[in-house]
């Protein structure tokens, strides 16, 4: 196997008095997806919050494709090739797919928008996660159900050619087949070599798309295990702080 | 069948009366745009027209351009805000300190009335500028910031021109925008030109998108729009290149307004749907938080937004000196709430994101025929008042309904 795209080491973060990671030790690889779970408060989204850049962690070493690097800002994070899905998509429902999947990051000619080549570009990213369920790539955000915003939401971060993406519960609002549809989706887009981390709640999500788990517990990472070599009880024994990777009760 | 075969549907295909039933789906859909203000335009037209012989007399259809020009530009002004779901209370007083700026500086000061034109325009941008910075940077509410600089502002132009103030315009360029007109063959060339215009721009996109292997619309389509713009614009440029007057002299040609206007337009479309920042202004209004994580700077969008409203009103300003011929102290107190009706009947959507500037224009013209034709039936002044209160109400309405049925609030 390759080296790890993210390998955390040692990750800290706290809130005034309050240590929310206390040493988190993690790593992602390219073609397979990494479940975060663990019950509210163990430090999902703090950790997300890091990868992003929106909340810089306090101390550890992040390291992406091997090298040392330091994510302050969300452009950072971008810049690198780190995306991230967040639960409320933000999309923007008064313009189409295209214009959403380019927002911010606009194709440009002579000092107009080239919406060809955006329209092209788009087309080719759903394309290559064989998404069938939209209509047209110029409908409009507002005409599209919750799953269908969610396979936007995911074909942009292809767009931006993302190494990693870090999906916040991506099947949370979402009914049976459009979360089938979704999970799908996440198994393709690791199936093109990216590196993909989603925050989950639901664990048969967990186990038919995932590849690895790993479990939070109060800002440790309890444990990283492959979710062929697991089963769910295990894991929610790991979730409710029941067990530690080391097989010690607590 | 190979991989490549899944394609996805960019909207463009299909024959003609495939793209019209997707139109008349989107119709249904709450996606209406300006079609009821369209609507509403030729019904008003055909009642007043009956009822009124002097409705579509030459002379005041002329008048309905020039009238509706003034509102069209505050119109289109306040597009700008309520794109952003904001509004501006404060434009026509705006309009109404910059025009006083101006002729204080032009009457007392001596100074060339180009130079104070821009000293206006200047004036008007700051001021945008500073609404634009204290809802944007400070976050207080759009509405109480302009109707607090709607306030001031009012005794900001009595302290200009002093109580009572009314100074004539004597600068000739000025007075000719609403009351001179173009000679006749003007008219045809303003005409021929947006045909064209609209032709180059139209290939031009059509061969952007075809070098990347994308369908066009039918180019029927093209066609059909272009033999519109040529057929009802040349019919209303025939019909003001004859001698409207009533008197010796005779009066003909398409009012210097008209092409100011239709170029401002045409610039503020561009940069609304062909630019980044136009852009950037759709998202912001639509979705200013996903705006934000996409890296839009919010805060620029938004100040940018007010002063290009503060500027087009002053353009507003200049037109209502030039018709009225004099600055007073009491300018554009109240037609700033007939250009948000304007917009809003239109179909320019209070909730942003959603309208265009084409909108403001059908807008001004329902708003000011009803103003016109009432007029010229000899109703008070006060069925007007109602009937047009009734008509925003109405759009209003459509607006809201439009939002529900496009899922915006009421999902499933």
């Amino acid at each position: 196997m390759e080296g790890p795209v993210i390998e955390l080491a040692g990750i800290k973060k706290s809130f005034g008095p309050v240590d929310v990671l206390k040493g988190i030790d993690l790593k992602a690889y390219a073609g397979r997806v990494l479940a975060l779970v663990g019950d509210n408060g163990a430090g999902k989204s703090t950790l997300i919050k890091g990868l992003s850049g929106v909340q810089p962690f306090d101390e550890g070493v992040v390291k992406f494709a091997g090298e040392e690097v330091n994510i302050h800002t969300p452009r950072g994070a971008s810049a690198l090739g780190i995306e991230v899905v967040y639960q409320d998509l933000a999309l923007c429902e008064n313009l189409d797919i295209v214009q959403n999947m380019f927002l911010g990051h606009e194709e440009m000619l002579t000092g107009t928008l080239h919406e060809a080549e955006m329209e092209l570009l788009a087309t080719k990213a759903l394309q290559s996660l064989s998404v069938r369920t939209v209509k047209s790539v110029r409908q409009k955000v507002s005409s599209l159900s919750g799953g269908q915003r969610q396979t936007v939401a995911i074909a942009r971060s292809v767009l931006r050619e993302a190494k990693l993406v870090i999906l916040d519960e991506p099947t949370a609002a979402l009914g049976v087949a459009q979360t089938e549809q979704v999970l799908n989706l996440v198994r393709r887009l690791a199936d093109n070599g990216v590196a993909v981390i989603i925050i989950s709640h639901n664990l048969s999500d967990v186990f038919k798309v995932c590849d690895d788990i790993a479990v939070l517990y109060l800002g440790r990472l309890v444990a990283q295990v492959k979710t062929s070599e697991t089963n769910s009880t295990e894991v929610i024994s790991y979730i409710t702080g029941a067990k530690t990777q080391e097989g010690e009760g607590k | 069948m190979s991989n490549e075969v899944v394609s996805l549907a960019s909207g463009n295909e299909g024959t003609l009366k495939d793209q019209f039933s997707a139109y008349v789906s989107r119709l249904r859909s709450g996606e209406m745009g300006s079609l009821p203000a369209v609507v509403a335009t030729v019904v008003l037209a055909l009642i007043f027209e009956i009822a009124s012989p002097f409705f579509f007399t030459k002379l005041n259809f002329t008048n309905l351009f020039v009238q509706a020009s003034e509102l069209t530009m505050l119109s289109a002004a306040l597009v700008f805000v309520i794109l952003l779901a904001e509004i501006d209370l404060s434009a026509g007083v705006t309009a109404g300190v910059a025009m006083a700026v101006w002729i204080v500086l032009v009457k007392f000061l001596a100074i060339n009335w180009i130079l104070a034109l821009i000293a206006a325009f200047a004036v008007g941008l700051l001021i945008g500028w500073v609404i634009g910075l204290m809802v944007a940077k400070i976050g207080v509410p759009s509405f109480v910031v302009t109707l607090a600089f709607f306030l001031g502002f009012q005794g900001m132009q009595l302290v200009l021109l002093g109580e009572g103030g009314v100074y004539r315009v004597e600068v000739p360029e000025v007075l000719a925008i609403m009351n001179n007109n173009m000679p006749d063959w003007a008219g045809w060339v303003l005409v021929v030109a947006s045909a064209v215009t609209m032709f180059l721009l139209s290939t031009w996109d059509r061969g952007r998108r075809s070098r990347k292997g994308l369908v066009n619309k039918p180019i029927s389509i093209l066609y059909i729009k272009i033999a519109a713009v040529l057929v009802l614009g040349g019919a209303a440029v025939a019909i003001m290149n004859q001698n409207r007057s009533q008197g010796v002299i005779p009066i003909s040609g398409v009012p210097i307004v008209v092409p100011i206007t239709v170029i401002i337009l045409f610039i503020g479309s561009f940069v609304l749907e062909r630019t980044k920042f136009g852009r950037h202004l759709y998202a912001v209004g639509g979705n200013p938080e996903a705006a934000r994580r996409a890296g839009i700077k919010v805060a620029k969008i938004r100040i940018y937004a007010f002063m290009i409203c503060a500027f087009l009103a002053v353009v507003s300003g200049i037109f209502h000196s030039s018709r009225i011929g004099n600055v007073d102290g009491s300018a554009g107190h109240t037609i700033v709430l007939s250009g948000v009706a304007a917009a809003v009947v239109g179909g320019v959507s209070l909730f942003g994101g959603r309208g265009k500037l084409s909108h403001a224009a059908i807008g001004a013209i329902v708003i000011t025929m009803i103003d016109n034709g009432l007029g010229l039936l000899q109703m008070p002044a006060g069925i007007s008042f109602l009937i047009t209160g009734s008509v925003l109400l109405l759009a209003a309405t459509i607006d809201a309904l439009a939002r529900n049925r496009g899922g915006v609030i009421n999902r499933n």
